[in-house]
C-alpha cells in the first residue's frame, strides 16, 4: 500500500443520528490534512474512528507499517492526581518495551524541561500539557501523528509554538499528520489537504481549492473573517 | 492474632491499598461499596450449599465484575450507574437468602476460625491482585488519563478493563473475614484517597497507599482484640483517622 491512509465509505451512527456518512478519501505519505468544519459536524468522531476507538461502517485501511500517535483534544484531570509527566511518559516507554533513557530526548523535541515534567500533569497548563501528550507520542516512534484541536485552551503565543512544533516534527520525522482546527490561518499554513466535514457532501482537496467563499458561507452560515498568511 | 492470620491480613491489606490507588484516580471510588453488595447472594448460597462463603462470596464478586464489564460496553452508561444499579439489586436478593447472624457477620466481618483452604486461596489471590497491579500499572496509567491514547499506544483497554474490575472483585472477596462486605470498600478508598493528597508522585502514592492500609488493619485488629470488639470498624475507624490527620497539614 502506497498510501499512508485509504478510507472508503466510512460512516458512524450514534443510535439514530449519522455522525459521518460515506467519507472517502486518501493520504499520501508526508501529507498534512486538516479536519475542518464546525462544532457537532463530527471531526473527533473521525479521528476516534480512525484510530479505532469507536465502531463505524465503511473501511479504514492503514498502511501496514503505521505507528499511531494520538493527542487527544484537552484531557479533564484532577488537580491533584499523583502521576508526574515523567510517570506518564515512562509508562509508555514501558508498555513499548523502550529503554527510560530516551525521556530525555523526547521532553527536549517538544522543548519542556525536566523540571516541568516532574510535576503532577494536573497542575501543568493547557500548553505544556499539549506538549507533553506530543512527547507521549513520540516515545512511541509514530509515523503518523493525530491531533485533536491541540490548540484548544492554549494561549495565542503557545497557539503558534505549538502549531510550528507540529510543522517541525513533521518535517524532521517525515510524518503524516492528521489535526484538526478551527482556524482557517493555521489550516492554509500547515495543511496541503482539507477535509471539510458538515455539509451534504464533505469534501476533500488542497486548502485552495476547497476553502472557497461559497463553502465557508455555506458551513458558517456567514462568511467567517480570516486571514491568509503568505509565506 | 495467630501467624496466618497476621499474614493473610498484611496481604489483603496491600492488595487493597494498590486497588484502590488504581480506583482513586479513576474517580470510581464509590463504585466499591455497591460491587462489594454483590457478594451476599454468593454467602447465602454458599452457607445453603455448607461450603465457605468466601469462596461464594468471590464467584459472585468475580460474576459480578463481568456483568459490570459487559454492560458497561452495551450501554455506554458510566461505571457507576451500572455498578449502582446492578447491585443494589443484589443487595434485595442477599438479604433474602442471607438470614440473622450470618448477614451481620457477612456485612461486618467476623472472626471465625481461619481454615486452611481459606488461608491459601487468600494468599494466593492476594498475591495474584499485587502482581496485576504492578505488572499493569503502566497500562493502567495510561489509560486512566485517557483510554484513546492508551488505544494507540498498544494497549488492549477493554481487557485491561475487565482485569481491573476482577482484581477489584478479588480485593473485595479477600476482605470478607476482617471487614465484611460493607466496611472492605473502605479499606479499598480510604488509605489510597489519604495517599493521594499526600503522593506528588505515582510510585510514592503506591507505596504509601499500601503503608496506610496495612498499618490500619494491624492497628485495628490489634485495638479490637485489647477492647473485645470485631476488627473490621475498627480498622477503618483507624484509616479514616489517618485520613483527617491529612487534612490538618497546611496545603500545598
Amino acid at each position: 500500500m502506497e498510501n499512508a491512509l485509504e478510507v472508503s465509505n466510512l460512516s458512524v451512527q450514534f443510535r439514530d443520528k449519522r455522525v459521518l456518512a460515506d467519507l472517502s478519501f486518501n493520504l499520501r505519505r508526508g501529507d498534512a490534512l486538516a479536519i475542518f468544519g464546525p462544532n457537532g459536524s463530527g471531526k473527533t468522531v473521525l479521528l476516534k474512528a480512525l484510530i479505532g476507538s469507536l465502531s463505524f461502517s465503511g473501511t479504514v485501511r492503514w498502511a501496514a507499517d503505521t505507528r499511531l500517535g494520538y493527542v487527544p483534544q484537552k484531557l479533564d484531570l484532577e488537580r491533584d492526581i499523583p502521576i508526574t509527566g515523567i510517570d506518564f511518559l515512562r509508562a509508555h516507554l514501558a508498555v513499548a518495551y523502550k529503554p527510560v533513557s530516551s525521556i530525555s530526548a523526547a521532553l527536549n523535541s517538544v522543548g519542556i524541561p525536566t523540571e516541568v515534567a516532574e510535576q503532577p500533569i494536573g497542575i501543568l497548563s493547557g500548553g505544556q500539557f499539549q506538549r507533553l501528550l506530543i512527547a507521549f507520542a513520540l516515545v512511541g516512534e509514530p509515523n503518523v501523528l493525530l491531533l485533536d484541536e491541540p490548540t484548544a485552551g492554549v494561549d495565542e503565543a503557545g497557539q503558534e509554538q505549538l502549531n510550528e512544533l507540529v510543522q517541525r516534527l513533521q518535517h524532521d520525522r517525515g510524518l503524516t499528520v492528521i489535526f484538526i482546527s478551527h482556524e482557517l490561518s493555521v489550516v492554509y499554513q500547515y495543511a496541503n489537504n482539507v477535509l471539510c466535514l458538515g455539509r451534504a457532501h464533505p469534501c476533500f482537496g488542497s486548502p485552495r481549492t476547497i476553502l472557497t467563499h461559497e463553502l465557508l458561507t455555506e458551513l458558517y452560515g456567514s462568511e467567517p473573517s480570516y486571514h491568509i498568511h503568505e509565506h | 492474632m495467630n501467624t496466618e492470620a497476621l499474614l493473610l491480613s498484611v496481604a489483603m491489606s496491600a492488595a487493597a491499598g494498590l486497588i484502590g490507588s488504581f480506583a482513586v484516580m479513576r474517580r470510581m471510588a464509590l463504585a466499591a461499596d455497591p460491587l462489594s453488595h454483590v457478594a451476599l447472594p454468593g454467602i447465602g448460597i454458599a452457607l445453603a450449599l455448607h461450603i465457605n462463603p468466601i469462596f461464594g462470596a468471590a464467584a459472585m464478586l468475580g460474576f459480578g465484575a463481568l456483568l459490570v464489564w459487559g454492560m458497561e460496553n452495551r450501554t455506554r452508561a458510566s461505571t457507576e450507574t451500572v455498578i449502582g444499579i446492578v447491585f443494589s439489586a443484589a443487595l434485595a436478593i442477599g438479604s433474602m437468602t442471607t438470614s440473622g447472624e450470618e448477614l451481620i457477620e457477612a456485612l461486618f466481618g467476623g472472626a471465625g476460625k481461619l481454615g486452611k483452604p481459606e488461608f491459601i486461596f487468600g494468599l494466593i489471590a492476594a498475591f495474584a491482585i499485587v502482581a496485576f497491579a504492578i505488572s499493569f500499572r503502566n497500562s493502567l496509567v495510561i489509560s486512566l488519563v485517557s483510554p484513546d491514547v492508551a488505544r494507540t499506544a498498544g494497549i488492549n483497554v477493554r481487557r485491561l478493563e475487565l482485569f481491573y474490575l476482577e482484581a477489584f472483585a478479588l480485593t473485595i472477596a479477600l476482605g470478607l473475614r476482617y471487614l465484611g462486605v460493607m466496611l472492605m470498600g473502605a479499606l479499598i478508598i480510604i488509605p489510597a484517597a489519604t495517599a493521594k493528597s499526600l503522593a506528588r508522585n505515582l510510585t510514592a502514592m503506591l507505596w504509601v497507599a499500601v503503608a496506610l492500609s496495612v498499618v490500619s488493619t494491624l492497628v485495628g485488629a490489634v485495638i479490637a482484640a485489647r477492647v473485645h470488639r470485631e476488627p473490621g470498624p475498627l480498622i477503618v475507624l483507624v484509616a479514616a483517622s489517618l485520613f483527617l490527620l491529612t487534612l490538618l497539614r497546611p496545603p500545598r
